[in-house]
């Protein structure tokens, strides 16, 4: 589904990707880890086309997307959760909602997938004419799932959802995200909680300094001493 | 009771039913007024909100359209509703235009530098004015249908201050349909947050701000023609003191929001009405009363009356 080849993206003088390649295929769970500086959300922003590449190339489903404007890439059925959620605090948490359905023009979709993320967040309801500012972390971080759902993608990207969050809500976000792969979503997860993001992967890659320096199934990164030592605190 | 006592007594009724009378129709010269500031700080409010940038050039694009009437009745002979209807079309090009070439290739520059661009703009503006079009005052057209009074009550209002009022209203309830109703409003305000974030919404950010200056500047037309409509000299710094004027509206209502410019606009009008009609003598301190209202709101609600923090 999405294929990265190549990727090189620098700020200014400092290199952030040094020739990253790596596949998401359809319907899989696909989590890169990495410390902090290690590019994972340069990664994300260059797949979006929210920083520039220098070189190499995106695909999606074949098609070359490198480079190409942001509200162009995310009408082809993928869609991001940035990092640090991100929602517009000046916007009820319907309209945060209806944002993300910007490209849609189906109003009974729009309704029946708003719906879904009901079902999903229960609490996105109860706050529907909150404005997103007054709501709390963990809210925040549901809305902006939800908003990203809103386009109904296929691919779904997240960039540290946990960050920030209690631990307890952390465990619910993640059983989440979970239940939208079960119904048929396929995703890439950037996570520092490199535990739970290997848990729920079908395979994973470790990010170091801008380059790829490890890959494997969730499993088999879990029982990498490297892995274990650099990553899981043990 | 001598008759000199019952006609002096006569004479003070009298007097308080014409201040009434006097009141009232200084009261809608006044809310006339305080509609075309409000029109004229919603432009720099959208544009602010989204954008983050003060257009100074906003009173000179105030300016441009009174001329684009100028022209087209004087140069096409268009009818003057016509011409009206054509300058409000050339001036949100103009708007459009402007953030292409001065505010666009700075969008990701420090702010300041924005900000020059505006201000060079504004000269720009004026000298460009100045040389094609002349220093000197212009007679701005005045339709006789628009001109006639009526008598409402005892109370006489020119026909074209009632259409002011009118207008103005109607072009604020389409301007909240759209910012509070719409797709694109709902685009605007998104963009006023984050351009990032919007762009991974699908948003089409050039294009939401190209909208954000062409209806601005629109209602910069129509203020600009209401205003020579009451004021019918125009020339090339007559955008100064109203672009000024109603930024300090935009600042006093809390710039960003609408309906802070609206309040701010209309308390600027009322100020300027009434007092050059209660105090005459004070006329001259008129803008020097604006801006103290500025200093004093600045001081007890620094974001303005309706701001965010």
């Amino acid at each position: 589904m999405l294929e990265v080849r190549d990727l090189h993206v620098s700020y200014g003088a400092i290199k952030a990707l040094k020739g990253i390649s790596f596949k998401v295929e359809k319907g899989k769970v696909v989590t890169l880890i990495g410390s902090n500086g290690a590019g994972k959300t340069t990664t994300l922003k260059a797949i979006c086309g929210l920083v520039r590449v220098q070189s190499g190339n995106v695909f999606l489903n074949g098609e070359n997307i490198t480079n190409k404007p942001t509200n162009e890439i995310v009408s082809k059925k993928i869609a991001m959760v940035p990092e640090g959620r991100r929602i517009f605090p000046n916007l009820t948490v319907y309209e945060n909602l209806l944002v993300g359905a910007y490209q849609r023009n189906d109003k009974d979709g729009i309704q029946e997938d708003m719906e879904w993320i009901f079902s999903l967040f229960p609490v996105l309801k109860e706050r529907l004419n909150q404005k997103g500012g007054t709501l709390s972390g963990g809210e925040q971080q549901m809305l902006a799932i939800g908003r990203a759902l809103m386009s109904r993608p296929d691919l779904l990207m997240l960039d540290e959802p946990s960050l920030g969050l209690a631990p307890i809500i952390v465990e619910q976000l993640f059983e989440v995200i979970q239940k939208i792969h079960s119904e048929g979503k396929t995703i890439l997860l950037i996570e520092q909680n490199a535990y739970a993001a290997l848990n729920i992967a079908d395979y994973a890659y470790v990010l170091e300094t801008g380059r790829i320096v490890l890959q494997g199934t969730g499993k088999e990164l879990l029982a990498n001493e490297e892995v274990k030592r650099a990553y899981l605190g043990g | 009771m001598s008759d000199a006592q019952a006609s002096a007594c006569a004479f003070s009724s009298g007097g308080v039913l014409m201040n009434l009378t006097l009141f009232l129709q200084h009261l809608a010269n006044g809310v006339a007024l305080g509609f075309v500031f409000g029109l004229v700080a919603i432009g720099y409010t959208l544009v602010y909100g989204v954008v983050k940038l003060v257009n100074f050039a906003h009173g000179d694009i105030f300016m441009m359209a009174a001329f684009f009437v100028y022209y087209g009745i004087v140069l096409f002979s268009f009818p003057w509703f016509l011409s009206f209807l054509f300058a409000i079309f050339l001036t949100a090009l103009l708007g459009i235009s402007i953030e292409k070439v001065a505010y666009k290739p700075l969008r990701n520059a420090p702010r300041i530098s924005s900000l020059c661009s505006a201000i060079g703009m504004s000269f720009l503006l004026e000298n460009f004015a100045i040389v094609v079009f002349g220093g000197r005052q212009k007679p701005f057209y005045q339709p006789a249908v628009l001109n006639k009074t009526l008598n409402v009550w005892g109370v006489r209002i020119q026909l074209v201050t009632i259409i002011t009022i009118v207008v103005s209203i109607g072009a604020l309830f389409f301007l909240s349909y759209l910012v509070y109703k719409t797709k694109m409003g709902l685009a605007m305000r998104a963009l006023a947050y984050d351009f990032d974030t919007a762009r991974l919404m699908g948003i089409n950010v050039d294009r939401t701000i190209t909208f954000t200056f062409a209806v601005g500047s629109s209602l910069a037309a129509i203020s600009a023609i209401f205003w020579a409509l009451r004021y019918p000299q125009i020339w090339p710094f007559m955008g100064v003191f109203p672009g000024w004027r109603a930024f300090t509206a935009a600042i006093i209502g809390g710039i960003g929001s609408i309906k802070g410019a609206m309040v701010g606009g209309f308390l600027i009008g009322m100020i300027s009405i009434l007092l050059v009609a209660f105090l005459p003598d004070l006329a001259g301190y008129r803008d020097a009363f604006i801006f103290i209202m500025l200093v004093f709101v600045l001081l007890f609600k620094p974001t303005g009356l309706f701001g965010e923090t």
